[in-house]
C-alpha cells in the first residue's frame, strides 16, 4: 500500500515538474509546480515527517507561489514579446543539463541505500518531537534565523522602497 | 508506550483532499454539461462595465504589491516558529520563553524598521 502511493506521488512528482520546463505558459507553469509541491508534501507524509508536510503546503504552496505569480506577473512576458533562444544556446543547455544528469545517476549509482524509509520512531516528525529537538538542541540556529529573517526584511524594503526625502 | 502516529493515520485527509478536489471537477463538468451555449463574437468578448476593453491584462504592475507580500512570507514563516515552541510551551519553560523573547525582539525590530521606513504605506 504505502510502495504503491510513494510511486504514484513520485510520477505525478515527476510529471508535473516535466510540465512545469515544457509548457508555454508561464502561469500554467507556476500552477504545475503546486501539483509538484503537494506530490512532495505527500512524500514526507511517507517519511514520517508530518509538521513539515503541513508547512511545506502552507509556506511553499500558499505563500511561495504567490510570490512566483507576482514576480511573473511583473516581468510582462507576453507572447508576442517572448524572446527566441537561438539553437546554440539551446544545445549548450541540453549538454550542460546531460552533464549534470550524468553526474546524478553516477553518484546515486556507487551510493549505499539508506535502508527502510520509515525511522524508528514513528513519532519523529510530530510538532512535539520537532519543538523539544528545535528548542533544546538547535538552540542557536533558531536565533540566528531571526537575524536571518531581519536581514531579509531590510533587503526588501532596501530593494522594493523607493527613496522620498 | 506513546501512540505511534503513523502515515496511515492520514488516511482521512487524503479522502477529504479527493472529495474537495472531486467537488471541484464535478461541478466543472456538470455547469459545462448542463449551461447553455452560446459561442457568438460578442458573447465571447470580456465584458467590463460596458466599455470596450483595449490591450490586454498582462501589464506590469507595481513592486509595491510585491515588497508586501514578501513581508507577509517572512511574518508567515515567523509565526510557524512558534508552533512547534507553543505545543512544548510547558516543557521548555524559562528557556524557552527568554529563547522567543530574543527572537522576537529581533523580528519586531525588523518590524519596527518597516514602520518606520513607511514600506507598508500606500502613497
Amino acid at each position: 500500500m504505502t510502495l504503491s502511493i510513494f510511486y504514484f506521488l513520485s510520477f505525478l512528482a515527476i510529471l508535473s515538474a516535466l510540465m512545469v520546463v515544457v509548457s508555454k505558459n508561464p502561469i500554467h507553469s507556476v500552477l504545475y509546480l503546486i501539483i509538484t509541491f503537494f506530490a512532495i508534501a505527500g512524500h514526507y507524509v511517507l517519511l514520517n515527517a508530518q509538521f513539515l508536510a503541513a508547512v511545506h503546503v502552507i509556506v511553499y504552496a500558499g505563500a511561495i507561489m504567490v510570490l512566483f505569480l507576482y514576480v511573473i506577473m511583473m516581468l510582462n512576458l507576453n507572447a508576442e514579446v517572448e524572446p527566441h533562444k537561438s539553437v546554440w544556446l539551446k544545445s549548450a543547455a541540453t549538454v550542460a543539463g546531460g552533464t549534470l544528469m550524468v553526474v546524478l545517476v553516477g553518484a546515486l549509482r556507487t551510493s549505499a541505500s539508506v535502508g527502510s524509509p520509515l525511522p524508528a520512531d514513528a513519532n519523529i516528525g510530530l510538532i512535539k518531537t520537532l519543538g523539544k529537538t528545535l528548542y533544546k538542541d538547535f538552540m542557536l540556529p533558531f536565533e540566528i534565523s531571526s537575524i536571518l529573517f531581519l536581514a531579509a526584511m531590510v533587503g526588501a524594503v532596501m530593494l522594493g522602497k523607493k527613496e522620498t526625502k | 508506550m506513546q501512540h505511534q502516529d503513523l502515515p496511515s493515520d492520514y488516511f482521512p485527509m487524503v479522502i477529504q483532499f479527493i472529495v474537495a478536489v472531486g467537488f471541484i471537477a464535478t461541478t466543472m463538468v456538470a455547469t459545462h454539461l448542463l449551461g447553455p451555449k452560446r459561442k457568438s463574437k460578442i458573447k465571447l468578448e470580456s465584458f467590463e462595465c460596458g466599455i470596450e476593453s483595449q490591450g490586454n491584462a498582462r501589464i506590469p504592475f507595481s513592486i509595491k504589491y510585491f515588497l508586501v507580500a514578501i513581508l507577509f512570507v517572512l511574518f508567515d514563516v515567523e509565526v510557524i516558529f512558534m508552533y512547534p515552541w507553543a505545543v512544548n510551551f510547558k516543557e521548555l519553560g524559562t528557556t524557552g520563553i527568554a529563547e522567543m523573547f530574543v527572537f522576537m525582539v529581533l523580528l519586531l525590530t525588523g518590524f519596527y524598521y518597516i514602520i518606520k521606513k513607511g514600506a507598508l504605506k500606500w502613497e
